[in-house]
């Protein structure tokens, strides 16, 4: 019982949050944070300035007109930082204790990114179901498109959330701002920036050719300064709080992003042509490279998509059901073997290979291994309802965040069942992969993202509640319709086509030819894609609900909300 | 020890963070580069032609591998649809590996030398005029796209840095070898096959122009995949055991 209570001193103590802190630690000298504000609008213009350099000394020194482009893209974002810096009164955070404007720019850029990832991914699904659709053009074929849906959805939709959140995250749990004054303004708008310059390039055909990795040498380098910052940011914002203890939910987004640099560094690490061409050479070969690869292929899973989400999970669960999370023990036993057990299951994406044996039975071991942390996490996000599952029917915001840990419970069973070799040998390189992954990214990242979105979006815009909720049960709806519809297309289509390749006929031969599995996979395709469009119309349900709500129009269903729909300030407390 | 340690104390959880997540990667990346068994011992492996690798750039560009991998598995119907088993030395020079993660197409692991240079191109122009059923997209602007190889020694000179054994006179020929390799019956192209051994000279009927398209590099490059291990010295039994 004493973890229990510890833990609920823990979220009890985000939950309350005075406001008055932050005006006795900065109100102390006013001149000296004056000249300390000077100094960090002259560094940051500084750095803007030879960010916009580099940009235009591409332009002129490139013979490649995409290079060309992205060299303009470079010093056209850094031109409309400084316009930002020098029009950027603060006016709406200067009576917070919060530095919030980025973290409305990560949330409007993540319902863009989505909305734009889903469109192209569905787009994808239709050009697999009718090859017209991809209309002979380089630009939108499916080779091109594809990398563009990935790193869409992972990166742009998912990272701006991650992004969003943690910066919220990280504020109230330590009761202190973020670090920075120019900082996590750089952050979100750099990051933003790294999405266009990596987008834009995958259509004009600037690619390594690794999966989730496809970002070029100059794109890759961006994106470390970006990142490191956003390191910065988060580690100074945490040596500022005022609590003693370091929150369950920023475990979680430390590791995501000290290990997101790792993998990132260590994968991308590459040789260019010219300093100012696009093309590179990634340093390892072969089987080296194919290790390094899914390393970091299956930890952009684990930590990108698991690891930083079960963050929101941690905070955004408890808040929204005003209980304290299940188990403390658990939590910390969950965070640190899920840690050390999601970096070893990287060779299951190697099974049968010319990877050596010994690495493939190490990584199948480990990701059966995973099984277990992965429903410890799952558990003490689900158990943390105990006592309130009625909210599961009553709050729709609550449903997707619950509904998304049980996606995430399936799809981490699912994933172990399909290291092991044999299901390896019937699953890998077919649809089921395909499936499995979209019940990951649709049911767990992206419910539990919306889920943290609609709560955001009333809290940071300081309103009374969403706009709708009945609009909320809508997106929920359509889009577990969607994924269903998705996962278990790709069930069927994945297992059909992988029993096909093996299938042998009386006589002892292969029974198929290549192109007959092909043609068998078509109708699954056609419901693929439908899956998906209604998953888009779940999320334009959401834009919709989201951009009436920071316009400030008139609740429908005030009365149905609960209190924590409501900004902080706006909330009735509870009858004690 | 109690565990408000990492919790009171941000450098510490970051360290112990760290720690935990540098183990897995350092224990199956790390041998990889000095367990002699990793890579076979076979014969037959040369860099690509400097056509053959501008064509790698063009699948590499196009995203060919998202829907074919390069990667025949030790499984039997795998073996008889597409040929021996792959091996970890055939992708030695890959920079990157292509070896894909998903079969929306066959593997093209040993697709060299299974179709003519004329089926490759105008299956590439037009995947279903040759395959009804195909969903492949079609890549027309192959064909009329001059191939850009201004850099080709630049990226050559890279892939030397990187580990791939270009010689000297590799490199210094690559410019003429580029030429050479869409010209047939050419003193040029048996030059070319003394410092590439099983390069294929790419053919396409009623050719007149000089200069490679990028159709010429990509099918160069298609034709060798597959085609440089000399499978009769290959003893997989032998010290290759892993």
């Amino acid at each position: 019982m004493s973890a229990l209570g510890k833990v609920s001193r823990f979220a009890g103590a985000s939950i309350g949050g005075g406001p008055s802190f932050i005006a006795t630690a900065v109100g102390g000298s006013m001149t000296m944070s004056e000249d300390r504000n000077r100094l960090s609008d002259a560094l940051a213009m500084f750095a803007m300035a030879a960010v916009a350099a580099a940009g235009l000394t591409i332009v002129f020194e490139t013979v490649e007109p995409a290079m060309m482009f992205h060299g303009a893209l470079f010093a056209l974002g850094a031109v409309l930082f400084i316009v930002f810096m020098m029009s950027y009164k603060g006016t709406r955070d200067a009576g917070s204790d919060f530095t919030d404007g980025p973290i409305r720019l990560a949330v409007v850029a993540s319902i863009f990114w989505g909305i734009a990832g889903f469109l192209v991914g569905d787009i994808l699904a239709w050009q697999l179901a009718m090859p017209a659709l991809n209309f002979d053009l380089p630009w939108i074929s499916f080779g091109r498109l594809r990398p563009l849906h990935t790193s869409a959805v992972i990166f742009a939709f998912g990272g701006n959330v991650l992004l969003a959140t943690s910066f919220y995250v990280v504020q109230r749990t330590c009761h202190a701002r973020l670090a920075g004054r120019w900082a996590p303004w750089f952050v979100v708008w750099g990051y933003n920036l790294f999405i266009c310059i990596a987008g834009t390039g995958y259509l004009l055909g600037i690619t390594q050719g690794k999966e989730y990795a496809e970002p070029e040498w100059y794109a890759d380098l961006w994106l470390t300064i970006v990142w490191v910052t956003y390191l910065l940011v988060f580690l100074g914002t945490l040596w500022k709080r005022k609590e003693p203890h370091i929150y369950v939910a920023n475990w979680f987004y430390l590791a995501f992003i000290v290990t997101v640099a790792m993998l990132h560094l260590v994968n991308n690490a590459a040789v260019p042509v010219s300093f100012v061409g696009s093309k590179s050479y990634i340093v390892y070969s072969g089987v080296q490279d194919a290790m390094t690869q899914w390393w970091y292929g299956h930890n952009a899973v684990g930590f990108f998509l698991t690891a930083g989400f079960l963050g929101i999970m941690y905070y955004f669960i408890p808040k929204r059901i005003e209980r304290p999370v299940y188990s403390y023990r658990l939590s910390i036993v969950h965070f640190w073997t899920l840690i050390f057990l999601y970096i070893w299951a990287g060779p299951h994406h190697l099974h049968y290979t010319a990877l050596p044996d010994w690495a493939q039975t190490l990584g199948m071991t480990f990701s059966i291994m995973l099984w277990m942390p992965s429903w410890g996490g799952m558990i003490n996000g689900l158990m943390s309802l105990a006592g309130a599952w009625d909210k599961l029917r009553t709050d729709p915001v609550v449903r997707l965040l619950v509904v998304s840990v049980a996606f995430y419970g399936m799809s981490t069973f699912e994933g172990p069942m399909m290291s092991i070799k044999a299901v390896n040998s019937l699953s890998h390189y077919t649809d089921w992969g395909i499936g499995h992954v979209h019940s990951g990214s649709l049911g767990w990242v992206a419910m539990v993202s919306f889920g943290a979105i609609y709560c955001l979006v009333p809290w940071l815009w300081n309103r009374r509640g969403l706009y709708s909720l009945k609009l909320v049960e809508w997106h929920f709806w359509t889009a577990t319709i969607g994924i269903l519809l998705y996962i278990t297309a790709m069930w069927v289509s994945g297992i059909t086509q992988g029993l096909m390749w093996r299938a042998y006929d009386k006589l002892g031969f292969l029974q198929y030819s290549f192109i007959e599995t092909v043609e068998a996979m078509k109708p699954y395709y056609v419901i693929r894609a439908i899956g998906g469009l209604l998953f888009i119309t779940g999320a334009l349900i959401m834009a919709y609900n989201v951009w009436r709500t920071i316009r400030g129009d008139e609740i429908r269903d005030l009365a149905d909300q609960p209190r924590v729909a409501a900004a902080p300030a706006l909330r009735l407390q509870p009858a004690e | 020890m109690k565990h408000e340690v990492f919790e009171k104390n941000s450098i510490l959880l970051l360290v112990g963070i760290l720690v935990m997540v540098s183990i897995g990667g350092m224990v199956q990346i790390l041998p990889l580069f000095w367990v002699d068994s990793t890579i076979e011992k076979v014969r037959g492996m040369r860099p690509y032609t400097p056509l053959e690798q501008a064509g790698r750039d063009i699948y590499i560009r196009e995203g060919c591998y998202n829907c074919h991998s390069q990667m025949i598995r030790t499984l039997r119907d795998e073996v008889e649809r597409y040929g021996h088993y792959s091996l970890a030395a055939e992708s030695m020079y890959d920079h990157p590996f292509q070896w894909g993660s998903k079969r929306t197409g066959p593997d093209l692991a040993r697709v060299g030398a299974k179709y003519s240079d004329q089926w490759h191109g105008e299956h590439l122009t037009n995947p279903r005029a040759l395959v009804p059923e195909s969903i492949m997209p079609g890549y027309p602007w192959l064909a009329r796209t001059p191939l850009q190889y201004a850099d080709i020694t630049e990226r050559m000179k890279t892939l030397r840095m990187v580990g791939v054994p270009y010689t000297d006179a590799m490199i210094q020929n690559a410019m003429k070898d580029v030429k050479a390799q869409i010209d047939p019956e050419s003193r040029a192209a048996r030059e070319l096959l003394t410092r590439y051994p099983k390069a294929k000279v790419v053919r396409f009927d009623s050719r007149t122009v000089t200069e490679p398209s990028e159709l010429d590099a990509l099918v160069a490059y298609l034709q060798i995949l597959g085609q440089m291990v000399d499978f009769t010295s290959f003893d997989a039994a032998g010290p290759n055991l892993r």
